[in-house]
């Protein structure tokens, strides 16, 4: 790196320059303070894994660990969004069948009414905006409580996606495009391009804002830690693209199957996006403003409602996505698409991932996290052959031990002062 | 003191319905002095607070801000003036860091993106502005900080803006001795700096301590605003509990029958 990086105290900088050490000491002091973070939820993956990898080995192929992408693809989009209504402490139930709605209404201009996809797209985002911001003016400006605004949803979007539907038939998804969403692959080298994209745009912005902020003579994590963060991204991407560039295809001379199915490159990008959004932009920190305190934000300037309606926006937009993915996946849409266990998935998803359901606590990449397990759950029980009753069962479980996670890690940090 | 008073008002009016919580109160707070605002519950002062924020709007009255009439509508044109209230419940959000809360609705940018390394820079100055060296590090979350620290940090944020004018609505209430030593010794910072500032308080020791003027609010009216050297410990303690101490306050015969909503209308409102 740069040589004339002077390490110069900062103004209020009374502690000693971070070492890698110290840095290592305070996050085990976070975790026993009670700030956990995402901490069980990638524990839990790795156990998952590792006892699924054990008892079925089939767990452990490329195929399925491709699968495991395409089939957790829309819980994790919905639950993304989700994450900025948590973030307020309030909650969307109807996001399920709204994405189940938005799916609908994809399905019924694409193939019903025989616009191009993009056209279909855009009706079905369209579609989320109006949800959210319905959801949003009446939680905000009327005062429902969001728990009872969104379980109204819940049942009226579950309505409507039947009047969509006709009455219980199911409209095909034919088009190219929208299929191959969650159907098909990158090119094995456009997958190891992606990544090394990804990694080189990650060291960049790193590497800058360290070098930024050692100009100014603030503190600066030492480059160690920051070569750390580096390296295990390249590593967690290298590994993963290389496992999904493997041959998939049962038989080759049928079909090759291998790359990065195009569904994972749309989740990183969308989780680049609300990532920035949420901690580099003012409104991001207004909706953590508003989620720790809303009568400090109140005072502070922050238009408090507009905040309120805007994740809901956001929560609805995102379920759309997820609509699309999921129709994409199942190549139709039926009355039942974003319906069942697809809401509880999702903000089991958020909170397992770190979330917290009193607000002001969590990151898109909880969703992600979250999403995974979830994912991992439901895939690793069904190759046990477990009846879908067990798996609803067991999920349910994990929601609750996250749920529980999360109030005693308050309570904890509550009584230790970091929080 | 012979210099025009930073903010003064005059025959301020406000009720709430029927019951009238203002009458006719005369106001000043100085540059470079400690006023403290004292009164018994419900005397008034934080609705005189909240008039002077742009919080409340007031029935009748004026405002003069550097010796020229304003008006104050909103919190924002409070702002504008340099106007900072430091909370009681200080609006500090516990999930975020030091210099978030300091910058909070005012984030500094560039482009879309918050400038972060300024917003830690200014935060820094101001701290040390302040002689503020308690906090271990800007980046920590404010539900980590004790009581002192935090008042501390709502106190800095208030100062951050170029402000002229900082009211303290009860700093020390819920702090411990030390900190309330800290707090204190910050609030005369403050002043000596060259800031107006007005501390509202129900402890005599901090208002004796620190501040430069008593005002005295009973039952809605102010009944005296003098120095702190030209009175004493019990003549304030008289002030807020009966409305007048010897030569000061109200007129004996409106002071011994004004109780509740219904004092005496020979009001004088006595600012010396």
């Amino acid at each position: 790196m740069t040589t004339t990086v002077v390490q110069k105290e900062g103004p209020a900088a009374v502690t000693p320059t971070p070492t890698l050490g110290s840095h290592v000491r305070n996050y085990v002091a976070r975790v026993r303070g009670g700030d956990i973070g995402a901490l069980p939820a990638v524990l839990g993956l790795i156990v998952l894994c590792t006892v699924f990898s054990i008892m079925r080995p089939s767990f452990l192929t490329a195929g399925n660990f491709a699968n495991l992408f395409t089939q957790g693809a829309a819980v994790t989009l919905i639950a993304m969004g989700l994450v900025f209504v948590l973030l307020l402490g309030e909650i969307d139930l109807s996001a399920g069948f709204a994405s189940g709605v938005c799916a609908a209404v994809l399905a019924n201009v694409v193939t019903v009414l025989g616009y191009p996809w993009y056209v279909a797209v855009l009706a079905a985002l369209v579609t989320g905006v109006v949800i959210g911001t319905t959801l949003g003016f009446l939680v905000a400006k009327i005062g429902i409580p969001s728990f009872v605004v969104t379980l109204a949803g819940f049942l009226a979007f579950q309505g409507v996606v039947l009047m969509l539907m006709e009455e219980g038939t199911n409209i095909s998804v034919r088009d190219d495009v929208l299929v191959a969403i969650a159907n098909r692959n990158l090119p094995p080298v456009l997958g190891w391009l992606l990544a090394a994209v990804a990694v080189a745009g990650f060291a960049a912005v790193q590497l800058l804002r360290r070098r930024n902020r050692a100009n100014r003579g603030l503190v600066t994590d030492p480059l160690a830690v920051v070569f750390v963060r580096i390296g295990g991204l390249a590593v967690i991407l290298g590994v993963a693209v290389f496992i999904l560039n493997l041959e998939r295809s049962r038989n080759v001379l049928i079909s090759s199957l291998k790359g990065v199915p195009i569904v994972v490159p749309i989740i990183a990008l969308l989780l680049v996006l609300w990532t920035f959004v949420l901690q580099r932009t003012s409104y991001g920190r207004h909706v953590y403003a508003v989620g720790g305190n809303k009568e400090a934000a109140r005072r502070a300037g922050i238009n408090v409602d507009r905040i309120r309606i805007s994740v809901f926006m956001i929560c609805s937009s995102m379920a759309a996505v997820g609509g699309i993915v999921a129709a994409s996946r199942a190549n139709s849409v039926d009355p039942n698409t974003g319906g069942s266990n697809v809401l509880l998935y999702a903000v089991g998803a958020a909170v397992i991932g770190g979330t917290s359901l009193f607000g002001g606590k969590g990151r898109v990449l909880d969703a992600v996290l979250g999403g995974a397990v979830v994912a991992v759950i439901d895939n690793g029980m069904g190759l046990m052959g477990y009846s879908s009753g067990v798996k609803y069962v067991v999920t349910g479980v994990v929601l609750l031990l996250a749920a529980s996670v999360d109030a005693f890690s308050r309570r904890r940090s509550a009584a230790t002062g970091t929080r | 003191m012979s210099a025009t008073p930073l903010l003064e008002l005059r025959g301020i009016d406000k009720s709430f319905g029927p019951v009238q919580v203002l009458r006719d109160v005369a106001f000043a707070a100085h540059p470079g002095e400690v006023t403290a605002l004292v009164g018994d519950n419900g005397a008034g002062k934080s609705t005189l607070v909240k008039c002077i924020s742009g919080i409340y709007q007031t029935d009748a009255g004026e405002f003069l801000f550097d010796g020229r009439p304003v008006t104050i509508n909103s919190p924002r044109d409070a702002a504008a003036l340099g106007i900072e209230v430091v909370y009681q419940d200080l609006a500090l959000c516990d999930n975020l860091d030091i210099v978030q809360n300091m910058f909070l609705g005012r984030e500094k940018r560039s482009g879309i993106v918050l400038d972060e390394p300024t917003m830690e820079q200014l935060a820094a100055e101001t701290l040390a502005g302040l002689s503020v060296r308690t906090v271990k590090s800007l980046r920590q979350h404010v539900s980590s900080l004790s009581g002192g620290q935090r008042q501390t940090v709502a106190i800095a944020k208030a100062v951050l803006w170029n402000s002229r004018l900082v009211i303290l609505d009860e700093p020390t209430a819920a702090l411990g001795v030390a900190q309330t030593a800290q707090v204190l010794e910050l609030v005369r910072r403050l002043a000596d700096n060259g800031l107006a500032v007005v501390l509202i308080s129900h402890n005599m020791n901090d208002v004796f301590a620190v501040s430069d003027r008593i005002a005295a609010l009973y039952l809605g009216q102010m009944v005296a605003q003098v120095k702190t050297t030209d009175i004493t410990h019990a003549q304030v303690v008289e002030l807020i509990t009966a409305g007048r101490s010897g030569a000061l306050g109200l007129p004996a015969e409106a002071a011994s029958n004004g109780h509740g909503a219904e004092p005496a209308e020979t009001t004088t409102g006595g600012v010396q």
